[in-house]
């Protein structure tokens, strides 16, 4: 019954899949681009489960074109404004995120986060 | 009938998102004025509102847009967040004034205006957050505010902090990812944004019983979310370096406000979004009142192992943090009351033991090692007397803040039958805990130096004429506590009806 109910909701199931690829990528990857390319996929696993809570099977955008008013022939809106301005955050935050990886990799010539901890600490040690 | 009071919180957020705009193309030290000018504005605007609060009895809303309520976006004010929104804005007065010194010494010269974007952004999130009535909003400020955190660590560049800031910033990412899906899980569940709307479908839920595991775990991700934004003890690992090596206003900006930015939207989900009779009945009240006791400890002993001033203080934070989600999760209205007590007692003894700590380390040739900070109260006397005030009152000695949280956590603690005896217990360990550490570091500072030790240290005498500015600001911070400490009942008043009027 249970698994039914999973096959039924299966893009949720995708979506929560992708949440946690891109959730333990960010976490555990060591290489600082791997976290980065997690991150995305963690935040664009969330708005695929809000774009689809939004979508209504059969129906369309609600941009009226062809004079087209009634209620019952699009999709819910709001979900797809959360996702928009969830997008933006996220390339907010991807952005300034790249922008530090660029500072590190020119400053100690590695991406690996834990190889820049090694090297930062041996400098104490020496000072 | 508005009064034109009524715009005030809406202006206070707009006008500091504004200036952050500003002040970017102004020089650095008109970015600084205009930055003072504005947070005392906001203290005084909000303090301004809090009377026509007080007032009126009640709260309001302020529709933003033309949108009516169940679509619109809206503000909520009261007399808590009102209260809050003063007490953020003056203590981040107090934090960049005492940091003033360091900052210019230590962020490069074309940088110094941006530390003012920065700072200007940080205040408005976390206006933003106390005053926002609409989840995703405070989604979207959750970030700004992380944004805003980690820009404050890396802008003095050194190889410690730019790694401080990736590792904050990874790890507040994976917290406001968490928080994010509990929020759409929730927004799925319920169909609304609006916190008041969500809270009568949530009650909804709750009655039929059919939603009632995804919404145990909506509850459980945007937990789990804040916890790791606000460093509760497993997820503290970022902590230290982001505290112990940033500039030192950030240091203290960072673990006065934008920690406590997190968890006053924590309460706020509990008592506006879900209610707090449910939160306390789900597990997930439980398993985080264990890990605030876990953390009480834990911070401490931590504390007690560390070599570095500003690195002891940063697992203090910790700590505290413990306490704090230790009030929140006993259960009762009055353990918020001492949650939220303790709350803006931390802000104003942490902040005011970083810039002390700042100031004894300038006395000692900028060393933060306590090997070297031997008889640095004496170089520099007045921040050695704030070290010692703040040191008591995070111990929780009479007269100070901190005896009335502590005494506020008891007190809250007996009214919960089996949690009054772990929460009592932890208050006692953890107090020693607290007495091991800071008296170690008091002791330090007070032990005077012999002739011959001088040269090693190679400290300098800092007297009062030399720091004015900072004199004040110890002045300031050491009267706050004080008041937090001697006059306690009108603010627990004033917490009580604000909690009320919160929820």
């Amino acid at each position: 019954m249970d698994i039914m109910h999973l096959a039924g909701n299966y893009a949720e199931a995708v979506s929560m899949i992708l949440f946690g690829i891109g959730f333990t990528n960010l976490l555990l990857q060591k290489n600082l681009i791997r976290k980065i390319i997690g991150l995305n996929i963690m935040d664009t696993s969330v708005y695929l489960f809000l774009a689809l809570k939004g979508y209504i099977y059969g129906r369309k955008a609600p941009i009226v074109t062809d004079g087209v008013q009634s209620m019952e022939s699009y999709i819910n809106p709001i979900p797809s404004g959360l996702v928009l301005t969830g997008i933006v955050v996220s390339v907010s935050v991807t952005a300034v995120m790249l922008s530090l990886t660029i500072r590190l990799y020119r400053k100690y010539h590695t991406l690996n986060m834990d190889e820049i901890t090694t090297i930062i600490n041996r400098g104490e040690e020496n000072k | 009938m508005t009064s034109f009071v009524c715009n005030f919180p809406f202006m206070t957020i707009l006008m500091s998102l504004f200036s952050g705009a500003v002040s970017s193309v102004l020089p650095s030290k008109w970015a600084r004025r205009w930055n003072k000018i504005l947070l005392v504005l906001i203290a005084i605007m909000s303090f301004a509102t809090m009377g026509y609060c007080w007032r009126l009895g009640t709260y309001y809303t302020y529709s933003m847009g033309h949108f009516p309520a169940p679509w619109g976006n809206e503000i909520r004010v009261g007399v808590l967040e009102t209260f809050m929104a003063m007490f953020f804005s003056l203590l981040m007065l107090l934090c960049m004034l005492g940091g003033e010194v360091e900052r210019e010494l230590e962020i490069e010269q074309s940088k110094q205006s941006l530390y003012y974007v920065l700072a200007n952004l940080l205040i408005a999130s976390l206006l933003a957050l106390i005053y926002t009535n609409d989840i995703f909003t405070a989604y979207v400020f959750v970030e700004t505010n992380t944004l805003a955190a980690c820009g404050l660590i890396m802008i003095r560049q050194y190889g410690r902090t730019m790694e401080a800031a990736t590792r904050y910033l990874i790890m507040n990412l994976l917290g406001s990812g968490l928080f994010l899906l509990g929020v759409t899980f929730l927004y799925d569940l319920t169909g609304h944004l609006l916190m008041g709307n969500m809270k009568i479908a949530v009650a909804e839920i709750v009655e039929e019983g059919v939603y009632t595991v995804p919404l145990i775990i909506s509850i459980a991700f945007m937990v789990v979310g804040v916890a790791i934004k606000t460093a509760l003890y497993p997820f503290h690992a970022w902590v230290p370096d982001a505290y112990g090596y940033s500039t030192l206003s950030s240091s203290a900006l960072l673990s006065a406000l934008v920690s406590k930015g997190y968890i006053f939207l924590l309460i706020k989900i509990f008592m506006r979004v879900i209610g707090f009779d449910i939160v306390s009945k789900t597990s997930v009240a439980d398993v985080l009142f264990v890990y605030g006791l876990i953390g009480m400890m834990m911070g401490s002993l931590n504390a007690i192992r560390q070599k570095d001033i500003r690195r002891m203080l940063a697992y203090s934070s910790v700590a505290q943090m413990g306490y704090i989600y230790m009030g929140l999760d006993l259960g009762t209205e009055f353990g918020i009351v001492a949650a939220i007590f303790h709350i803006i007692s931390h802000m104003a003894t942490k902040a005011m033991l970083f810039v002390a700590a700042g100031g004894l380390a300038a006395a000692s040739g900028d060393h933060k090692e306590f090997s070297h900070l031997k008889g640095a109260a004496y170089r520099n006397r007045m921040a050695g007397l704030a070290f010692l005030a703040g040191a008591l009152s995070m111990i929780g000695l009479p007269l100070f803040s901190g005896f009335i949280s502590k005494l506020l956590f008891a007190q809250a603690s007996m009214e919960q039958g089996y949690k009054m005896f772990f929460a009592l217990a932890a208050i006692a360990i953890s107090t020693i805990l607290n007495t091991i550490y800071f008296m170690k570091a008091v002791i330090i500072i007070y032990t005077p130096v012999y002739s011959g030790e001088g040269n090693r240290i190679g400290g300098r005498i800092i007297s009062v004429k030399d720091q004015a500015l900072k004199v004040a600001v110890f002045a300031a911070f050491i009267a706050i506590d004080m008041i937090l400490g001697l006059f306690s009942d009108p603010i627990v008043r004033l917490l009580t009806i604000g909690i009320q009027m919160f929820s």
